[in-house]
């Protein structure tokens, strides 16, 4: 791996001598611990991603008898076992983690940017007490407020639902707190109050001026919701017991936790894993431009 | 900020009208809940008789016995002490991971440092629960390619799954999937040092690893303290992936962690009372962390500050 870095850098350097006249030679040369580095962390990082997908492929007989690395010949059976698994209700948990992701996200952002723009822009009595006891939410372990939900939930009915699973990750408080360092940055004092000299209403500037100027920070945080609530285990696990309506990560718990016993359910287990992990990762890989991952550090520095 | 010309009724009430949804979830889903599990916390159920008919189980006052009854659980403490030795190997490994890897990105003339970045913060969307998964059939001695290469060496092959390997096993899970994340916060604050900041310690001849020990990690070490923070309340709050690792191995419990004993006590057990009190003590406890730890780092900015 490591020539093969260093082969490429020299044609590089060699193909764009603008850049490299006039530096001494020895600059013109890769860094080569850093390259390494990186690519033994890329290698580790890619390692079990690569393990499942070339499991995936592999026959119930193969798995345990072929080298782990060598692909098999299984992949289109596992694929109809796992979907004929219990009348399809695989495909049955990927729809509703991707319901629960997206709807939760997307009204999570909308409660997120209506907040932060409050905290951002206006000043009134009350602002940083809201702000802080909103923050105390991040440092609750998810348990603490799932059991008591639970309880709750289970007064008034609503265990065992959809609604049992969206409604509490709504509220977000890191998502409150990356809108308001964003409006903060994004919307000027001055064009607000321009807004309002105009005769412009405060939902009107909102919607109109602020809203648009905010979008690029917005985007980040419903990536950061939706992965969060696409990846959330515990909640469903407390809420949910009819496995219609699981995620996919209960969903393939539970069917790890049947399978663990019986090594013929492993490749359905294994499919399972691999199919569940390509919408996030092609998610990534297509959105991961769009993400200011510098708000993260923005929001970590301040 | 507003000039108070048009200080209209509508400006005054609009921050209170934007806050409104935050504020009912906030309430049902927040406050009411911690509440309600505060006021369990001291509630117990009094059994008379034999226990049956309507009015035999009644709910009473139970003062401070459930936090009693809590702080001297062995299954409780000894929980906490095993998240502690995970935590003193995750914390440590997972952030040098990543300021190496962030300190490497941020060097001169590195290539493929897109791909290798990309690749290093994938894990991050892959769910807790997969990733362990994933991990836990790479563990497994029938399919696990370690197994498969030491077998070949005729080597001795440890159980990775049992005993001290276990804490490693699962440390190595959460670094996989935590690494990639801090890596990019602090990757992200690296690059916004102004470039003339090393200029002068190159012209004065300094290595590259002495400009990033001298003067990058000083310069992140704000992000460094955040991810510090951050990583521990996650590490003490482990749940997802040693209950996916629980159905291929009988070495983790069901009350492997403190998060796990809560639950396993509310819904395995049905006490909700006892479940309650520890919850609380956890939250208290993370509570108090969290406020010596912000505490004892504005301190220290002060201080730097000043010199």
């Amino acid at each position: 791996m490591s020539s093969l870095a260093v082969g490429k850098a020299d044609t590089a350097a060699g193909t764009t001598p603008g850049t490299a006249q006039d530096r001494p030679p020895l600059r013109r040369r890769i860094a080569l611990v850093p390259t390494i580095t990186l690519l033994l962390g890329a290698v580790y990082c890619l390692l079990p991603v690569a393990w499942v997908v070339i499991a995936a492929t592999k026959s119930g007989s193969e798995l345990f008898s072929t080298f782990t690395f060598l692909p098999g010949s299984g992949f289109a059976d596992n694929f109809s076992d796992l979907s004929a698994y219990r009348d399809g209700v695989y495909w049955q948990w990927m729809g509703n983690s991707a319901l629960y992701a997206v709807l939760g996200a997307l009204l999570s952002t909308c409660v997120s940017a209506f907040s932060g723009y409050a905290l951002a822009i206006y000043r009134f009595r009350g602002r940083e007490t809201m702000f802080n006891v909103l923050l105390a939410g991040v440092l609750m372990p998810p348990i603490i407020l799932a059991i008591p939900q639970y309880l709750l939930l289970a007064k008034a009915d609503l265990t065992d639902s959809y609604l049992s699973v969206l409604l509490p990750q709504i509220l977000s408080p890191y998502g409150v707190y990356l809108s308001r360092i964003y409006a903060a940055a994004a919307v000027p004092a001055d064009v607000v109050e321009a807004g309002r000299m105009d005769g412009a209403s405060e939902w009107r500037i909102f919607t109109r001026v602020a809203l648009p100027m905010m979008v690029p920070g917005m985007v980040t945080v419903f990536l950061f919701q939706f992965v969060a609530i696409w990846n959330n285990f515990l909640l469903p696990y407390i809420m949910l017991s009819d496995d219609e309506k699981f995620p996919i990560t209960l969903g393939l718990y539970t069917l790890l936790e049947q399978g663990a016993n019986t090594p013929a359910l492993y490749t359905l287990v294994i499919t399972g894993a691999f199919l569940a992990v390509i919408p996030l990762v092609a998610l990534f890989l297509v959105i991961q431009r769009f993400w200011s991952l510098d708000l993260l550090s923005g929001a970590v520095k301040s | 900020m507003t000039s108070g010309r048009r200080q209209s009724y509508g400006v005054k009430g609009a921050p209170y009208a934007f806050l409104i949804p935050a504020t009912v979830l906030f309430t049902l889903f927040f406050a009411l809940p911690i509440g309600y599990a505060v006021w369990l916390s001291f509630r117990k159920v009094k059994v008379s008789g034999l226990g049956l008919g309507a009015g035999a189980r009644k709910e009473v006052w139970a003062g401070f016995r459930n936090y009693s009854d809590a702080l001297t659980d062995s299954e409780l403490i000894d929980g906490a002490l095993r998240v502690l030795g995970y935590g003193c190997i995750v914390v440590p490994v997972m952030l040098g991971l990543a300021l190496l890897f962030a300190l490497m990105l941020d060097s001169d003339k590195v290539r493929l440092a897109p791909f290798t970045r990309l690749a290093i913060f994938l894990p991050y969307a892959i769910p807790g629960v997969v990733a362990a998964l994933l991990w836990g059939f790479l563990y497994l001695p029938d399919v696990s390619p370690f197994h498969f290469v030491l077998d070949r060496l005729d080597l001795p092959q440890p159980d990775l799954l049992d005993g001290g390997p276990l804490y490693l096993a699962l440390s190595n899970i959460a670094v996989w999937g935590g690494t990639g994340f801090n890596m990019i916060v602090i990757y992200t604050s690296l690059q916004a040092i102004p470039a003339e900041v090393y200029e002068a310690a190159k012209l004065d001849g300094a290595t590259p690893l002495q400009i990033a020990l001298r003067i990058k990690v000083p310069m992140v070490a704000p992000s460094l303290v955040l991810t510090f923070f951050f990583s521990i309340i996650a590490t003490l709050q482990v749940f997802n992936e040693p209950t996916t690792l629980k159905p291929l191995t009988n070495s983790v419990s069901t009350t492997w962690s403190p998060l796990m004993k809560v639950y396993q006590d509310a819904f395995g057990k049905g006490d909700i009372y006892a479940a309650a009190a520890q919850a609380t003590i956890i939250a208290l406890a993370t509570l108090l962390l969290s406020f010596g730890f912000l505490r004892a780092a504005n301190r220290r900015q002060k201080q730097e500050a000043a010199r």
